[in-house]
């Protein structure tokens, strides 16, 4: 039994990261624009989250700057695709390839001030260490099931459910909606395609850099070392998005399950089944090829892309 | 009264898109508690002109003034401020979501308004005005009325009092244009101005308190409903008839080329677009089809050219059923067919592509295997500019680039050119000069002297009239009367266009 | 009340500016627009460069003439490592013209070098006693079916279904990624103990020429072959048509569908023989890392060159100069390689914004009389 309990909570861990990338691509993806560079904003924030819980040991600050690192990105993008109505695969691929390289560029220039490698303070990482809440933690079971996670955990779950909240139950995500969906509709109705647009992008670009902090900190347990951390992630939660069918809430069970397919090697004896762990590495994308297959046999529109992802909105004059 | 506010004032509104004079110095004027129609043809700029009122173009010239103040409307969210609610001939609906979420996308949520509120509220307004909506239904599960009527309510929710509606019945039944009408008599009540742009003269007769006409951009007149007539109208819409001089040799005919028996085909959307078609058109002879926009013309030549699906009925070729052969098969067996769209480029050119590509849109795989041989087509190309008088700054130059009817040049030249034994054309000579045109007729007699049969879907009454042997008239997808030229009159085909039958439809055995 | 009142509350001001699409722009002008944006983003390179600590124009210097300038012993190493670095750029970037061309958005080009890498390393590892041409031919031809089936895969389902092929595509990227990974640590594994796969025997690689591995003349070939075959053959000009409008296509007797299968299919292919190249001519083995990342980059170099084949080998070599010249940079000025990620993501970011006015041109508020 501990063992169980003990894979769920190894998921969740694994899945949290997801969970950010994934809701933040979501609501760019809502109001129109596929951003591809997710990879890349994830880098950005986890540069950014490193390097400020490094020099100023404050969580929230390095949560706020991965942040904004990431969100400064999601800005190129938007100012790209939204105002310049450059081709969205190619900038995204592009900003992936930029926020790498900027993340490990000034990852190096850290390193070589710091006259090695830097690693987040003690005090820092006991901030975002396993939750203790009297009582609730201590249940027996349930307590680490539930109770004992970092807050960053919490964090990804409030966000992701705001999100979906955000988006189906305000006049504001309605409006988001349909400008993904159909931005020349939206636009007849009175909404504001291209504010949509920016704030969207900005924001779940923004939501996926804290994923990147999420990797820094707590995953690499506070040391610099993002190539074997990240690691694809990024790509991860892209297929994650289209796997949720463009749902916050549906994420957070999403992240967490793709998330077990990581510590699921590490949890199932041998003597049951012997599946190679590159099986399960690539499960997460064959579900989601699966998903894809089916809603398009089915013409599920409720659960395929918003179906402005890809074009430019622009009001034509003939 | 002299100095009486209207809702809205149109004055001097000019309006270009490029080289073509859209809208010229139009005035017009409309009150509050009153329906006013705006007539005209295709091309002769009411869309256009409505949509300076809804904000998605902007006038050159001219002043907007509404309720008495000027204004400048720069987008949609301008119009909606003002009290102006358009509702366009292409819906502006999110499929995916529902009728009230369509309805208040884009406005300010109220304050403490759930769900349940929000339909009552809805519900309400629909109810004021005669309209049946369920709030909850998705758009994509809508038929085309519903639809429609999700549109207006979407006026209607944001307090627009002056409504603008774009071809509201081209998509209706009788008894849902039946509908619509008592909906738009209760808004009259409700004293608001609501401005309906239509081709119908019944509609502007039955539902009209006074009636703009507009003919080729300008403004022709404005008259009050009870104090006209169908004829008057027609005449106004279509001006007098014209001696065009069009030449209409005398050829022998070669019956039974084409016949077209019961033909029904369905639309994208999913409803009849055709009903019960059928004609015959002999080798030699030019048969002229009328009708307004949205008749049907287009899914008749795509029937025959294998493009749409044949829903019931049949068309035989020289006998010879076509039901299911490839476009490349009809092509192969003689049938050309070159359809000029209302923004010319669509179907039967590559816009991005020169004259020469496009030659080679047909005859591209004749010659040797594999390599692409740009000579014949070059030379094609070359023949035609000189023959035809393209204009063009360059033979390589795009063809999206070329202005006004050279685009037609380029397509029906290219048709001809592949020997058909049937050449359907549709709007051949559509926004050319007078020379340019005379040059179409005068091609289009030269293959009926060789015997091609040419199905010929016109805008120009005039035109068809002097053109052609005999003209079939469409109205709603069907046919409303097959008669010969020499013997109609505009008027009576004005008539039967609206939807009026034609008793004993002439055919070619007769 | 006077005519003519403009009350505040209800009028809007007329725009100021509005963008207007242009109808096309004269082919100099795009010309000298894009060398623009590139000295822009020189430039805009160039400071980010200075505020690392070190001198732009010494940078770049140090990049140019290390991509060209070679050792002592010998002096063409370094134009001999960008041409490896360009060969499987400038072939994926070709592959991916074919689809491109038909709008067909074809992300999956990693995966497809992947799968031809796969399906020739089988030849190479298990078949390496055949002759060697004969074996070299096979793997060519194994990689090219590979990546082929790669790309026809998702075709089959935007054909039959209209899957959407830009999220097929890019997911295909890691199923075939990770199928490496499960060749590595199972039956294709070399030595017991380590999840990689065995070097290929030397019958398996591909010969040198002109002390470059022989994909350098596949790829200067398939320049050619990609232009010939796009510009001159008629299966090229059904892409043109079919990408522009499909109405237009079917309108002319085409059978869209048969055009979209056997054009993924050269797309994927022509990515496999990339793959192919690199496992025999530059790794000798097959590995996760084999791509390195050119499947996504060759996607920019397409689009930038829009499709035209010259001008791929162009931007293929401009990157691959910078690519190369850039890991000199650590050595000599101590600005870490990751710099190349940086400086290309610039340039190409000016290059995107470039393109806008090229199509879009700015329409000023006219002065307008007040009308009588």
């Amino acid at each position: 039994m501990t063992n169980v309990i003990n894979f769920i909570v190894a998921a969740v861990l694994s899945g949290t990261p997801l969970l950010f990338a994934t809701t933040g691509e979501i609501l760019t993806q809502r109001s129109g624009n596929l951003n591809l560079g997710v990879e890349g904003m994830i880098w950005l924030g986890a540069f950014a989250g490193f390097y400020t819980a490094y020099k100023t040991e404050n969580p929230v600050l390095a949560v706020l700057a991965a942040f904004g690192l990431a969100a400064f990105g999601a800005l190129i993008y938007a100012f790209l695709t939204v105002t310049m109505k450059a081709n969205q695969n190619v900038t995204g691929l592009t900003l992936t390839t930029f926020g790498i390289g900027l993340s490990l560029v000034m990852g190096y220039a850290m390193i070589d001030s710091a006259g090695g490698a830097p690693k987040v303070s003690s005090e820092l990482r006991a901030s975002l260490a396993p939750a203790d809440i009297p009582f609730l933690s201590d249940i027996p079971y349930v307590g680490k099931l539930l109770f004992q996670y970092n807050p960053l955990v919490y964090l990804g779950i409030a966000v992701a459910a705001l999100s979906a909240v955000y988006l189906y139950r305000t006049r504001t995500g309605l409006n988001v909606r349909a400008v993904g969906e159909n931005p020349s509709s939206a636009d007849a109705a009175g909404i504001n395609v291209t504010a949509a647009k920016y704030i969207n992008i900005l924001i779940g670009g923004g939501i996926c850099g804290i994923g990147g902090a999420y990797m820094s900190l707590v995953t690499a347990n506070g040391s610099w070392q993002p190539a074997g951390i990240v690691n694809g992630n990024g790509w991860i939660a892209v297929a994650l998005v289209i796997f949720v069918s463009w749902n916050p809430a549906k994420a957070i069970l999403g992240s967490f399950i793709f998330g077990a397919f990581n510590s699921l090697t590490n949890y199932i004896p041998a003597s049951v089944v012997e599946i190679p762990k590159a099986f399960y590495q690539m499960l997460p994308f064959v579900l989601t090829t699966v998903v894809l297959i089916i809603t398009s046999i089915r013409k599920s529109r409720e659960n395929s892309q918003p179906a402005g992802c890809g074009i430019n909105y622009f009001r034509e004059e003939r | 009264m002299a100095d009486e506010i209207f809702a809205i004032e149109l004055k001097g509104i000019t309006k270009t898109f490029g080289s073509v004079v859209a809208n010229d110095n139009i005035h017009l004027t409309v009150k509050h508690g009153e329906i006013l129609a705006l007539l005209g043809e295709n091309g002769s700029g009411k869309t256009t002109l409505m949509n300076m009122l809804s904000g998605i173009y902007h006038p050159d010239g001219g002043s907007i003034t509404v309720r008495g103040n000027e204004v400048f409307i720069n987008s949609p969210k301008d119009a909606f401020a003002l009290g102006i609610g358009m509702i366009h001939q292409h819906f502006k609906l999110v499929d995916v979501l529902s009728a009230s979420e369509n309805i208040v996308m884009g406005t300010r949520a109220q304050k403490r308004q759930g769900k349940a509120a929000l339909s009552a509220e809805i519900t309400e307004i629909s109810r004021k005005f005669g309209l049946q909506i369920d709030p909850g239904k998705k758009i994509y599960n809508m038929s085309v009325s519903e639809k429609q009527t999700v549109e207006i309510l979407k006026v209607l929710y944001r307090g627009a009092d002056i409504l603008i509606l774009d071809e509201p019945t081209a998509v209706l039944t009788p008894q849902e244009t039946e509908k619509l009408f008592s909906i738009l008599r209760r808004m009259k009540a409700e004293g608001c101005a609501v401005i309906i742009i239509t081709h119908k003269l019944n509609e502007v007769l039955a539902i009209s308190d006074r009636v703009t006409i507009l003919r080729k951009g300008k403004s022709v007149g404005t008259v009050a409903t009870v104090e006209t007539d169908a004829k008057k109208l027609t005449e106004l819409m279509v001006g007098r008839p014209v001696e065009l001089l069009i030449d209409r040799p005398d050829t022998s005919k070669a019956p039974s080329l084409l016949e077209v028996v019961h033909l029904t085909v369905k639309n994208e959307e999913g409803y009849d677009a055709l009903r019960d078609v059928a004609f015959d058109l002999a080798g030699g002879e030019i048969l002229g089809v009328a009708g307004v926009a949205g008749s049907g013309q287009k899914e008749l030549c795509e029937a025959i050219a294998g493009l749409a699906k044949i829903e019931k009925g049949a068309i035989l070729f020289n006998k010879e059923s076509i039901a299911g052969k490839t476009p490349a098969e009809i092509i192969k067996s003689g049938i050309s067919m070159s359809f000029i769209p209302e923004d010319r480029l669509g179907m039967g050119l590559v816009a991005s592509m020169d004259i020469t590509h496009n030659m080679l849109l047909k005859s591209y795989k004749t010659g040797k295997p594999f390599i692409l041989d740009r000579k014949p087509a070059r030379a094609l190309a070359e023949h035609l500019v000189k023959r035809l008088a393209i204009n063009t700054p360059d033979i390589g130059t795009p063809v999206r680039q070329l202005s006004g009817g050279n685009v037609q040049k380029v397509l029906l030249g290219r048709e001809i050119e592949s020997n058909p034994s049937l050449l359907i054309t549709a709007y051949p000579v559509r926004g050319l000069d007078i020379n340019s045109s005379y040059t179409i007729y005068d091609l289009l007699n030269e293959q009926k002297r060789k015997g091609v049969g040419i199905l010929f879907i016109g805008e120009d009454l005039d035109v068809l009239l002097e053109l052609c042997d005999r003209i079939m008239v469409l109205c709603h997808g069907e046919v409303t009367g097959i008669v010969e030229a020499k013997k109609a009159t505009k008027e009576q085909i004005g008539l039967m266009m609206a939807g009026e039958r034609q008793r004993g439809e002439v055919g070619n055995s007769a | 009340m006077p005519e003519h009142t403009i009350t505040t509350k209800n009028a809007a001001r007329e725009q100021a500016v509005r963008i207007v699409k242009r109808k096309e722009l004269n082919t100099w002008k795009a010309v000298l627009l894009r060398a623009a944006a590139f000295v822009l983003a020189l430039a805009a390179g160039g400071i980010f460069i200075l505020m690392m600590g070190s001198n732009p124009l010494e940078a770049y210097a140090i990049i140019v003439k290390g991509a060209f300038v070679g050792s002592v012993r010998n002096p063409l190493s370094s134009i001999q490592a960008t041409v490896i670095i360009a060969v499987p750029l400038l072939i994926v970037s070709l592959g991916l013209a074919f689809a491109f061309k038909m709008k067909f958005w074809n992300i999956g080009a990693e995966g497809q070098m992947i799968a031809g890498a796969i399906f020739a390393s089988y030849f190479a590892l298990r078949h390496s006693g055949m002759p060697h041409v004969l074996l070299l031919l096979t793997m060519f031809a194994a990689g090219a079916a590979g990546g082929g089936l790669w790309g026809l895969i998702p075709a089959l389902f935007k054909v039959r279904f209209g899957t959407n092929e830009t999220l097929f595509t890019l997911m295909l990227n890691y199923i075939a990624l990770y199928f490496i990974k499960y060749l590595e640590s199972g039956p294709w594994q070399g030595t017991k103990g380590f999840a990689s796969i065995a070097q290929f025997d030397l019958n398996a690689r591909l010969p040198n020429i002109g002390g470059i591995h022989a994909g350098w003349i596949v790829a200067l070939m398939l320049v050619v072959l990609t232009y010939l075959y796009l510009n001159h053959s008629k299966h090229g000009y059904e892409i043109s048509v079919v990408g522009e409008s499909q109405a237009t296509a079917r309108y002319a007797g085409m059978n869209v569908r048969r055009i979209i299968l056997r054009t993924m299919f050269i797309s994927g292919a022509v990515c496999g023989i990339a793959g192919m190249i690199q496992v025999s001519g530059i790794d000798y083995t097959l590995s996760m890392g084999i791509t390195g990342g050119v499947g996504f980059k060759g996607i920019t170099v397409a689009w930038l060159a829009q499709l035209n084949p010259f001008v791929i080998a162009g931007i293929t070599g401009i990157f691959s100069i910078l690519e190369k010249g850039s890991g000199v940079l650590q050595s000599e000025l101590g600005i870490n390689a990751a710099m190349t990620g940086v400086l290309e993501g610039i340039i190409l970011f000016f290059f995107l914004g470039c393109e806008f006015f090229i199509r879009y041109s700015f329409v000023f508020r006219k002065r307008r009389a007040k009308s009588s």
